[in-house]
């Protein structure tokens, strides 16, 4: 029973950061109804970020204050990446909006091999390890969590309750829902539509850091071709949880990470990667709408 | 569409350079704020194996410097030429001019010119020196276009995404090299077996697919590449794992004569010429060519062919196609089928080229590439998708050989680290540039009493 709990609490950290950058996927789809393939590498590109920035800090300051560190580095993770994402969208995808559809999904995977090669080129193809930044463990009843565990949930519920909050309560979120509704009646209406994209790709990307600075603080290693993997597993997580639903984002990372978790620890460890893809053909072919997404109504 | 054609405002036209200025500033402080961690600081080990960031202000500043000047000349040069051409070519009514003559015997010429290469490499470079011509860039070259011209009967004429087609090419290469190694079948055996085994995973993987469709089929289709490749790299006790397969057996010439030097009947002993690696190349080149043009073949064929007018009419609606009586589950099998078979050859050959496979070879990258080829020489078009890969496989190998480019960016430079970033780059602006490809006409093969052009923004595609 520990043991299972202890794989809970693990899968519960693992989810959180897929559910933050399904979250990225989940709203782009809404908004314009494309898989943003680059997503998985803006991820990448906020671990990165967030990396470059931590030792710039280590070299200034000659002790390491967590709590400063953290958020320096996530909030300087979330302004670089957004711009990266804005500047990826207004290049590569808003050229071919109205294009046929496989257009813009051609220019994401082209983005995404540019994106992490971009970085192998210029930061260098090998791991890049820091030293542990929290190592503090407490002990309840058997079970062991990490103080790093209960930041990662403790943020991304933070962070979960102003997206909430901002997508339900402001005027931009209201903009972003009349866009995911009908573009051109948004635009009649006297909405910016290109403006409310563009927010849209930097609200995922700062999502996407966020994961990325708690990914490069839980592994404390990173790698030009980190995105890859989690960005198949976030996309099968915005899947899982119904595309285009933002609760249903993070219950499907949450899901998806349990069941990472419990197949490592019970099954194999080898075929971890497999049993995430097999989930995702799983729920596509059987339940293409999701968990709390609505089925598509095919127009003729 | 939201982004109506915008009336340029009075500042713009009575100073386009100012203009012009003004967005290379932004384009300046956009590129410094991308760049500036990740080209102006650079992570990098120590003797004590620390990370330490390593400053490059100069090269932030030189890239920086770079874009601000590209904008500027964009804005205030490139950007009203284009406008202008556009003008001129609305006032002018359009008027085509009669294809020459390379232009209307293309493809009889490049057939041509394809078997002659070889032949024009030795006598240009010797049998050494034609090595490098005739495997670099020939056969790399011809084997990407028999794997697009094979995805193109997936994407190109039955309309349905494949992100995992390199499945079926690491399919076939194993299925050669198992059997091969075990069994030391010949490759004129296994050849045909490996189509059929990779026709047949394309019938098993394309059966539960068949209810998606667009960018979800091509989601599932990527889950299923990965599977195979992680299935490959994890089942050890078969495949070997990550470690691969060597010792693959090499193609005979019909089993008349080897390229083994040890063997009896090897090809320099049977005709009496000297011993060179050479020729072996030059077989594989002329074997690659001709599956390619089976696969054309069978293409063209097949188009006319009931079930490839079916293809094409699921491609284009699938609604009306299912209306009209049209099976679409066998009609999307056997497409999945088809095109799996042909990667399936191509993966045979490949891993008889090569001689060793493993399950690096096999990654998503190959997909896309392959992907990125067909889509951009046009779908549909085989002369398009020849001419995508011989201009991004062709330009990524190319990149290996420009070796002055050490002179220009010193001794440390190499460019082949650039090879995959600029694939990425070219992907997005030719995408970007040209969505329809280079031969970018999706003529119908089927039609009532003349042909007309399909204008590309009557027809939507991508659904099926």
């Amino acid at each position: 029973m520990q043991y299972f709990i202890q794989q809970l609490i693990n899968g519960l950290t693992l989810g959180s950061i897929y559910g933050l950058i399904a979250i990225g996927y989940t709203m782009v789809y809404g908004i314009i109804g494309m898989i943003n393939f680059a997503h998985g590498d803006i991820f990448m590109i906020g671990a990165f970020t967030a990396l470059i920035v931590f030792l710039i800090l280590v070299s200034i300051f000659a002790t390491m204050n967590v709590a400063l560190f953290l958020l320096v580095m996530m909030i300087v993770a979330m302004l670089l990446t957004g711009l990266y994402n804005w500047v990826i969208e207004k290049v590569a995808y808003r050229p071919l909006r109205g294009s046929f559809r496989l257009a813009p999904l051609i220019t994401a995977i082209g983005m995404s091999i540019a994106l992490s090669n971009f970085v192998q080129v210029t930061q260098g193809p090998r791991n890049k390890p820091i030293p542990p930044m929290v190592s503090q463990v407490y002990n309840v009843g058997g079970v062991s969590i990490s103080l790093k565990q209960i930041i990662i949930a403790v943020i991304t519920a933070a962070l979960l309750a102003i997206f909430w909050y901002v997508v339900n309560k402001t005027s931009l979120g209201r903009a972003q829902r009349a866009c995911e509704q009908d573009r051109k009646m948004a635009a009649l209406l006297g909405i910016d539509v290109d403006r409310t994209i563009s927010i849209t790709f930097i609200m995922g990307a700062a999502l996407a850091a966020v994961a990325g600075t708690m990914f490069l603080m839980y592994y404390g290693v990173v790698v030009f071709s980190d995105g890859f993997v989690p960005g198949v597993k976030a996309f099968t997580a915005a899947v899982l949880g119904g595309i285009g639903s933002i609760p249903g984002a993070v219950i499907g990372g949450l899901l998806i990470g349990f069941i990472e978790s419990m197949w490592s620890a019970y099954f194999s460890i080898d075929y971890k990667d497999v049993a995430a893809f097999s989930i995702l053909a799983i729920v596509l072919i059987f339940l293409p709408s999701g968990i709390l997404g609505r089925p598509e109504v095919e127009k003729v | 569409m939201a982004e109506a054609v915008s009336t340029p405002s009075r500042a713009e036209v009575a100073n386009p350079f100012a203009n012009a200025f003004r967005q290379a500033i932004y384009a300046g402080l956009v590129s410094f704020g991308l760049f500036v961690l990740f080209i102006g600081l650079k992570t990098d080990q120590n003797i004590r194996n620390e990370l330490v960031v390593v400053q490059r202000w100069g090269l932030l500043a030189l890239v920086v410097a770079v874009t601000m000047v590209g904008r500027f000349i964009f804005v205030a040069f490139v950007q009203p030429a284009l406008e202008r051409r556009k003008a001129a070519k609305v006032v002018t009514t359009t008027q085509v001019a009669a294809p020459g003559f390379i232009r209307r015997n293309f493809n009889p010429i490049a057939i041509t010119l394809l078997f002659i290469y070889p032949v024009a490499m030795v006598l240009l470079f010797g049998f050494q020196g034609s090595l490098k011509w005739v495997d670099n860039f020939g056969i790399q070259i011809l084997i990407y276009v028999m794997l697009a011209w094979g995805l193109n009967i997936v994407v190109g004429l039955a309309g349905l995404l494949d992100l995992g087609y390199v499945a079926f090419y690491a399919v076939g290469a194993y299925a050669y090299a198992l059997l091969g190694t075990h069994f030391g079948w010949s490759f004129w055996i296994l050849l045909p077996a490996a189509g059929i085994m990779a026709a047949f995973w394309g019938v098993i993987l394309g059966f539960p697919v068949l209810r998606l469709r667009g960018d979800y089929l091509a989601i599932v289709t990527l889950a299923f590449g990965e599977i195979i490749r992680l299935v490959l790299i994890n089942w050890r006790e078969v495949t070997n794992g990550s470690a691969g397969i060597s010792g693959i057996p090499k193609v005979s010439f019909f089993g008349l004569m080897s390229f083994n030097v040890s063997d009896p009947t090897y090809i320099s002993k049977v005709l009496g010429i000297a011993q060179s690696g050479a020729y072996y190349k030059i077989f594989l080149y002329y074997l690659i060519l001709l599956l390619a043009l089976l696969t054309a073949f069978v293409t063209i064929r097949l188009r006319r062919m009931p079930v490839g007018r079916a293809w094409e009419a699921l491609r284009e609606d699938e609604i009306a196609c299912r209306s009209l009586g049209i099976n679409t589950t066998t009609t999307k099998l056997t497409a999945f089928a088809t095109g799996a078979m042909f990667g399936g050859f191509a993966g045979s050959f490949f891993a008889a080229r090569q001689g060793f496979v493993s399950p690096e070879s096999f990654v998503f990258l190959e997909s896309a590439m392959v992907l990125a080829i067909v889509v951009l020489g046009g779908m549909g078009s085989l002369t398009g998708i020849a001419v995508a890969a011989v201009v991004m496989i062709g330009g990524t190998e190319a990149l290996r050989e420009m070796q002055f480019l050490k002179y220009i960016f010193g001794p440390d430079f190499t460019p082949e680290l650039y090879r995959m970033l600029l694939f990425g780059c070219a992907m997005v602006l030719v995408m970007v540039w040209k969505p329809r490809g280079f031969v970018g006409s999706r003529e119908p093969t089927a039609f009532l009493h003349e042909r007309k052009a399909i204008s590309a923004s009557f027809t939507k595609e991508g659904h099926g």
